[in-house]
């Protein structure tokens, strides 16, 4: 079932949380809603499952209207940040609880639990207290019981928010496993890009109570439509400097801009990723480079990370460097190397946020 | 700034303190405690017994205490779960306000209490002619002995769930609605279950108020003796008829009604930790 919300606005008191938000999310699709906090997007969330009723605008459950109808009616799978499980009933009548409240016949709602149980990977379990789960497990149960009613829709806050980092990396790659497996239309919040990038088939990132762009994630990536986009994905360098006469000067880079040939220079900014940088040993030509000192180099799972000092023009920056040519490189802090960008996106225009 | 905790006193002002404290408990509540038990059996326990079961005046202030605590503990099981879930899960103009008028009776002398009903209901009262020309009795009679005793122990419920209610949050029951649920089936299947402890203590501890009320009862009973007197007011009245033994007899029951509370607090705080929140 697809979701539609239209022209949205939300306050809260005098704080616009929602600023006339429209987003669609198609059937079957499992959309993130990724931004940092503040930027609006739990309060969409709220109000795409009808916990909060927008001052201004219209969500619609395909081609039906229901914006005011409370939560109970629309039949959406809610799941909770910390899982809001009832803490005094075992797993069985979690999972069970919105088909009780249904009124399903008894054998039926054992069937649909052990079914969901199944599917979650929780047999056995059924006894079990809240308390006497792990992080993972609560969230598994949660999502079970969310989703034993056959809601028409399933929506998740923060799902992975509250989960140490191996768990969180487990359970993303289940969420996605479980809707390619369910296909109900799903839509979760985070702050966290990973997150998004890896469980999502489309991302809308907020900011400010505004949505600054939708797509898939790779789009998304490698069209960032802001400079607010292209730094909250996060592992960028920043260069600022100024375009003129078809060149971006940028933080002691030279590089062409053929976009902006006028006279009159305009501040600019120019963002390369972190394994969009080369380090050289020997001074490159024909190639826009800075000269900087290694100052740490650490591992990072399947690359080495690398911060350099352009000392000249007071830079830090950050570079991604595989294994293969560190190991050739031989880099030691305190070295002095060349710095070269393989790629470079230039906003013209100040920048007007910050994260 | 060096911080002094209770332990960087000299043991001697320790000792002192414990035994300060350990001596007003006892000559407070330990040693009369047991002279009501000590004086009850004196004379063994079918003298007891007799004492108990032989008086018809007795008998009946056992028997109204009987009807009129059940009646005001289940008025306020409804007052106090609906005040508390008012008070703890929603923002409305006046919670305050309500907050404050919940704890009025504590604050309120439980004679006072007494007067307003008999101003409200008494013969002279507001509501006293309508009353009475419809053959309606409240004051001199049980109907207004419960209601002294549920206004005077309406905090008691109440007080006892808002912090529970609070500590636990109201995550669970947006849960139990996104999941489909009625507000009654929330209050009957999360709400309450989540705090069947603190409110089964909050009963307990509510009845042993109300078989206790003295102050308003007596001014709104009217004291008719074998008709309207609890078991408190009949206690008052043997002591002032010089029947220690007597009072002491029936003192033991109201005495017993607090041991058992004490021993329930104990047993539900312990249930309480071991489920875990």
């Amino acid at each position: 079932m697809s979701i539609s919300a239209i022209n949205i606005s939300k306050w809260f008191g005098r704080f616009l949380a929602l600023d006339n938000v429209t987003l669609e999310v198609p059937d079957g699709t499992l959309l993130a809603l990724l931004g940092p906090s503040g930027s609006g997007k739990t309060t969409l969330l709220r109000i795409l499952a009808g916990l909060e009723t927008p001052d201004i605008g219209t969500v619609r459950y395909r081609d039906e209207d229901v914006t005011a109808a409370p939560v109970r009616e629309r039949n959406v799978g809610f799941v909770f940040q910390h899982y809001a499980l009832f803490r005094h009933m075992t797993v069985f009548e979690n999972v069970a609880f919105g088909l009780r409240v249904r009124r399903w016949p008894r054998a039926r709602i054992a069937a649909r639990v052990q079914e969901l149980l199944a599917l979650v990977q929780l047999e056995g379990l059924e006894r079990a207290l809240p308390a006497q789960l792990s992080g993972g497990q609560r969230q598994r149960v949660a999502l079970a019981r969310a989703l034993a009613p056959e809601p028409r829709v399933l929506l998740l806050d923060e799902p992975f928010g509250a989960l140490d980092a191996r768990v969180r990396q487990e359970l993303r790659q289940w969420l996605r496993r479980l809707h390619d497996e369910v296909h109900v239309t799903s839509v979760f919040v985070t702050h966290d890009q990973e997150d998004a990038f890896e469980v999502a088939d489309q991302v809308a990132v907020m900011r400010e109570g505004r949505i600054e762009q939708v797509g898939p994630p790779a789009a998304i990536f490698e069209r960032p439509a802001n400079p607010f986009v292209m730094d909250f994905l996060g592992n960028v360098n920043v260069f600022h400097g100024r375009v003129e006469r078809g060149l971006a000067h940028v933080g002691g880079l030279e590089v062409a801009y053929p976009q902006y040939p006028h006279e009159q220079a305009r501040p600019a900014t120019a963002f390369v990723r972190t394994h969009e940088l080369e380090i050289l040993r020997t001074q490159p030509v024909r190639r826009a480079h800075l000269r900087a000192r290694v100052a740490h180099v650490s591992p990072a799972r399947s690359i080495v990370k690398v911060r350099v000092h352009a000392e000249e023009f007071g830079l830090w920056l950050t570079v991604d460097v595989p294994w293969e040519r560190y190991a050739e490189l031989r880099l030691q802090a305190g070295d002095l190397v060349y710095v070269s960008p393989r790629r470079l996106r230039v906003f013209v225009g100040g920048v007007d946020y910050a994260i | 700034m060096a911080e002094r905790r209770a332990h960087d006193d000299p043991p001697w002002v320790r000792s002192l303190l414990i035994a300060a404290a350990t001596a007003v408990i006892a000559v407070l509540i330990v040693v009369p405690l047991i002279d009501v038990f000590v004086g009850a059996f004196a004379g063994g326990f079918a003298a007891y017994w007799s004492r108990l079961t032989g008086s018809p005046e007795t008998l009946a202030a056992i028997r109204l205490t009987a009807v009129v605590a059940p009646l005001a503990v289940g008025l306020n099981l409804v007052f106090g779960i609906a005040a508390a879930w008012a008070i703890a899960r929603f923002r409305f103009p006046g919670r305050t306000l309500l907050g404050a008028i919940i704890d009025l009776p504590f604050a309120v002398s439980p004679v006072v209490v007494g007067l307003f009903l008999m101003l409200l209901f008494g013969r002279q009262g507001l509501f006293g002619p309508w009353l009475e020309a419809h053959g309606v009795r409240i004051v001199f009679a049980t109907p207004g002995i419960v209601l002294a005793t549920a206004f005077v122990t309406f905090p008691v419920i109440a007080r006892e769930l808002i912090p529970l209610l609070e500590a636990i949050g109201p995550e669970e029951e947006i849960a139990a609605v996104s999941l489909g649920a009625r507000g009654w089936q929330v209050l009957a299947h999360v709400t309450l279950p989540n705090v069947r402890w603190g409110l089964l203590f909050g009963v307990i501890l509510c009845t042993a108020r109300a078989m206790g009320e003295f102050g308003a009862v007596y001014v709104v009973s009217g004291r008719i003796a074998g008709k309207t007197d609890t078991i408190p007011l009949r206690i008052e009245k043997l002591f002032q008829d010089y029947d220690l033994p007597g009072a002491f007899a029936l003192a033991t029951l109201l005495a017993g009604l607090a041991l058992l509370t004490l021993l329930a607090q104990a047993v539900l705080r312990w249930k309480v930790g071991t489920e875990g929140r």
